[in-house]
């Protein structure tokens, strides 16, 4: 077991595109990390520069204590799962599960018996004999994760895990990774593009941008207090309303506000969508939207003048020049 | 149903039975000549007997240049299918200096460069290297002219392999020889056996090169030796030649039946040139 | 660009690396040096010599610089051959395999599946099998007395290969040639969207308009790269040889058949060589239009 640092790591592609961008990062040993951000914001580069896929244009990797900036993949005791999963179609789910054993020319009976544990685990057992092209999105991704985890590697890079998988099935397949994670106790680095998956998943969460981390932060941190207006954006299942102040931005989420008698705006109700538990409604404040969230059967009329306030806590107050947290 | 759409439905099956007719009747002879006691350069309902094909394994030289042709195809085709895979999983997944010239100038050669325009400086080169009648001479010829676009069409196929596949064996620590024999060429096996029969069957039915390299009769393919019964002594042998035909015949429609089920006739750019 | 980053981590999915890439290419194209672009590049030598197969010129051929060029457009044989050629390319292919492969591949769209495959099959079967078999098949139906053909209009007296050998030549490679076409028009006829076609029979398009507004604007690439590639592969195709050896009297004396009995019968390997240029310079014509084509494409 061991964790993941990076220092002033870079890399750039042929076509010089700078996908990750002199960038610090530390993993704990055992953590579930989750790297966040738009799409193309250098998150699948990051993973594949630590896995050894892409070269580091500069900087250092660690794992552990070892440095394997210049080692090769297969070399650095790391194990991956890509988007498309990758399972190789041509062989069965326990030839699949059983290939990081196979390649360290591990006896068959060996093979079989970890791709049977394993498999076991990850309730695939009735399916060892299938092919890949035979199996739900779901299995696909189970198999794949059991492969990774026969690996017996340091570290676990999953790229965007998920992402394949229909709604329902990724609800329950994200409560199964959690799960699987605490188990084995390894460290594990995911990527995503889906805030809610993040916040939900890891112990810490780094938001990228441009190849560069913007916050680096437990869940409730990165949602409470979002480091600059970007991640203040991008953060949240309804996007947090942001107001010029003067020389500063003004930041509530919807969540935190609600009617009063005085308050932070005051405007009159032009749009109310239904969440289901809660609605959203939109005030028309002069130039400034400003969304709020009420309980169900709490929702205001349309055209109504209603005024919102929120714990003085919970009002963030942004630099309108840099975008940076003041307060 | 109106007068015109009966008219129509009529012209239509007319028309297919004409297209039918143009194709298959010629093909009718390799059916009919070769059991007929009286066989010769025209269609009749056959005499049966089986007396032609026992002159035909009698023959002197039928036997060997069925053997030749397989020595030819087989060297060919080997060469072919091996040095295009490694070429075009090379060219496919490594940015090799100059590779898109390199791919564009072996799209031109396979199509400019073709064995009838080349014939006269083959035949010398050949002769001067005192390679004329060399089997595994002819071969090479051979390879040499169906390795560009082998490589072109394998190349397709390579690419279509997802990269991710060979990533994740390498983090799994596969050396790029176990990358290759575990998880490329299986899952490029497809193309790798479009490929072969494809050679196969090129070099089974090239006519000319050997047609100019192997001037000795005992060397011979089948090719050009079902082109020597035809004036061997004056008159065409006409008791072996239709036997022959359908013995030389046979490995290209097998072939041919078999990808047609494994991978059914598929369509890749220039595959016959 | 493998020296200017660091670290021997993975440039390429493979992680073969440039050197161990070329190492793969090597032997192929060591084989195609010597075996194509040699060949290639000698005939320019060849074609200014008077190199000839037996006879003084065969030891010490002597440079002529152009003359074989010049010799063989006075040559009435040549310009002949190349008229010949011609007809040839633009009777069977440009014509006839265009139009029978597309005609095919739109019948067949129709055609219940069974009489589709056989036909299929029937065509194919004619593409693959080898050059010397299929010459037989059309002896058989064009010699004369017995050939199916004269059994079937009635006048077996005629020797088609002899009276009419063009047009023998011609409609034999229709035949052997066509599957091309057609399996190349199949799939870009699949291509057209359905729904364009129902709107145009929805408007009450004639088969005809629907072909001319519909699938022709959807095919056009198709049909100038198909006509390019069998264009070139029937002029370089060595099979009317296996017909009619260039006769009776030179009147079906193609170019690759004119080479090679100037070559091999005649032994004048330079003049030959120099033939050969001509055609190589056909080609080349022919291959560069296809190339610029496919790249707009791309
Ligand atoms: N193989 C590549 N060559 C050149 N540029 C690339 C390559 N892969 C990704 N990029 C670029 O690098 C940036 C980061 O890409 P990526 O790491 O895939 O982002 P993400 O996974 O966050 O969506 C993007 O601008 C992308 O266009
Ligand atoms: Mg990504």
């Amino acid at each position: 077991m061991a964790g993941i640092t990076a220092e002033g790591l870079s890399t750039v592609y042929p076509n010089g595109v700078r996908a990750v961008d002199a960038l610090d990062l530390e993993v704990a040993d055992g953590e579930l990390f989750a790297l966040l951000g738009p799409s193309g914001c250098g998150k699948t580069t990051l993973l594949r520069t630590i896995a050894g896929l892409e070269a580091a244009s500069g900087g250092v990797v660690r794992i552990g204590s070892r440095d394997v900036t210049r080692l090769q993949p297969g070399d650095r005791r790391v194990a991956m799962v890509f988007q498309d999963y990758a399972l190789f179609p041509h062989m069965t789910v326990a030839e699949n599960i059983a290939y990081p054993l196979r390649v360290r020319g591990a006896a068959k009976s060996v093979q079989r018996e970890t791709a049977v544990r394993t498999a076991g685990g990850l309730s695939l057992g009735e399916l060892l004999d299938r092919r890949p092209g035979q199996l739900s999105g779901g299995q696909q991704q189970r198999a794949a994760l059991a492969r990774a985890v026969a690996a017996s590697a340091e570290v676990l890079l999953l790229d965007e895990p998920l992402s394949n998988l229909d709604a329902r099935l990724r609800l329950e397949a994200r409560t199964f990774l959690k799960k699987l994670q605490r188990e084995l106790a390894l460290t594990t680095v995911f990527v995503t593009h889906d805030q809610a998956e993040a916040l939900a998943l890891a112990d810490r969460i780094a938001v990228m941008d441009s190849g560069r981390i913007r916050q680096l932060g437990t869940p409730r941190e990165v949602f409470q207090r979002p480091a600059d207006t970007f991640v203040a954006n991008f953060i949240g299942s309804t996007p947090m309303n942001l107001v010029p102040r003067g020389a500063e931005v003004i930041g509530v989420r919807p969540e935190y506000l609600s009617p009063a008698a005085d308050g932070l705006f005051t405007g009159t109700v032009s749009v109310v969508e239904n969440l289901g538990v809660t609605s959203l409604v939109t005030l028309d404040c002069g130039e400034d939207q400003i969304g709020y969230v009420v309980p169900e059967d709490d929702e205001p009329r349309v055209g109504a003048t209603v005024t919102v306030d929120a714990p003085p806590a919970r009002v963030l107050r942004y630099d309108k020049e840099t975008g940076l947290l003041v307060r | 149903m109106s007068p015109l759409w009966v008219v129509r439905r009529i012209g239509f099956s007319v028309l297919v039975a004409v297209v039918l007719a143009f194709f298959a009747v010629p093909m009718l002879w390799l059916a009919s000549a070769p059991f007929d006691s009286k066989p010769g350069l025209g269609l009749r309902w056959p005499d049966w007997t089986f007396a032609n094909v026992v002159a035909t394994f009698g023959h002197p030289y039928a036997l060997t240049s069925l053997l030749n042709s397989l020595v030819l195809c087989v060297v060919a085709t080997v060469v072919t299918t091996v040095l295009a895979a490694l070429a075009a999983y090379a060219l496919s997944r490594v940015r090799i200096p100059g590779r898109d010239l390199l791919l564009y100038l072996l799209l031109l050669l396979s199509s400019v460069v073709t064995g009838t325009a080349a014939m006269v400086p083959i035949f010398v080169m050949m002769l001067q290297l005192g390679l004329i009648n060399s089997q595994f001479g002819t071969a090479l010829v051979i390879a040499g002219g169906m390795l560009p676009a082998a490589i072109f069409i394998l190349k397709d196929f390579m690419d279509a392999v997802p990269r991710s596949y060979e990533e994740s064996a390498r983090v799994f620590g596969a050396s790029p020889r176990q990358v290759l024999g575990h998880v490329v060429l299986p899952v490029a096996r497809p193309g790798v056996a479009t490929i072969f029969v494809w050679a196969f069957v090129n070099a089974w039915g090239n006519f000319l090169l050997p047609f100019l390299l192997l001037r000795d009769v005992g060397r011979q393919p089948a090719a050009v030796l079902l082109r020597t019964l035809y004036d061997e002594g004056g008159s065409a042998n006409l008791t072996v030649i239709p036997v022959f035909s359908l013995l030389y015949s046979i490995p290209v429609v097998v072939l041919y039946l078999f990808v047609n089920k494994r991978y059914g006739f598929r369509f890749h750019g220039g595959i016959k040139s | 660009m493998g020296s200017s980053r660091p670290g021997g981590a993975g440039l390429d999915s493979a992680g073969l690396g440039v050197r161990r890439a070329i190492g793969f290419v090597a032997p192929a194209l060591l084989l195609i040096a010597v075996f194509l672009v040699f060949p290639a590049l000698w005939t320019l030598y060849i074609g200014i010599t008077n190199y000839q197969l037996t006879g003084p010129a065969a030891a010490n051929p002597r440079v002529v610089g152009l003359d074989n060029v010049v010799e063989a457009v006075r040559d009435p044989l040549f310009t002949n051959s190349v008229w010949l050629t011609a007809l040839f390319v633009l009777g069977s292919a440009v014509i006839g395999q265009n139009a029978l492969g597309f005609g095919l591949a739109w019948l067949l769209r129709t055609v219940r599946p069974g009489l589709r495959r056989t036909i299929e099959g029937l065509v194919l079967l004619s593409w693959i099998l080898p050059g010397t078999v299929v010459a037989y098949l059309w002896f058989a139906v064009l010699s004369r007395d017995t050939g199916t053909l004269g059994l079937l209009l009635g006048s077996p007296q005629t020797a088609w290969l002899v009276q009419y050998p063009m047009t023998s030549l011609i409609i034999f490679n229709v035949w052997r040639g066509t599957a091309f076409s057609m399996l190349l028009y199949s799939s870009a006829l699949a291509a057209v969207p359905p729904s364009q076609l129902e709107t145009a029979r929805l408007a009450g398009a004639s088969g005809r308009q629907t072909v001319r507004d519909v699938v022709f604007p959807h095919i056009r690439g198709h049909v100038l790269t198909n006509t390019l590639l069998i264009s070139l592969w029937t002029a370089n195709d060595f099979t009317p040889f296996l017909l009619t050896a260039g006769g009776p009297n030179h009147r079906s004396e193609v170019l690759p058949v004119l080479i090679y009995r100037q070559a091999l019968e005649s032994g004048q390997l330079g003049y030959a060589s120099a033939m050969s240029l001509l055609l190589l310079v056909g080609n080349l014509a022919i291959a560069l239009v296809y190339l610029r084509l496919l790249r707009r494409r791309a």
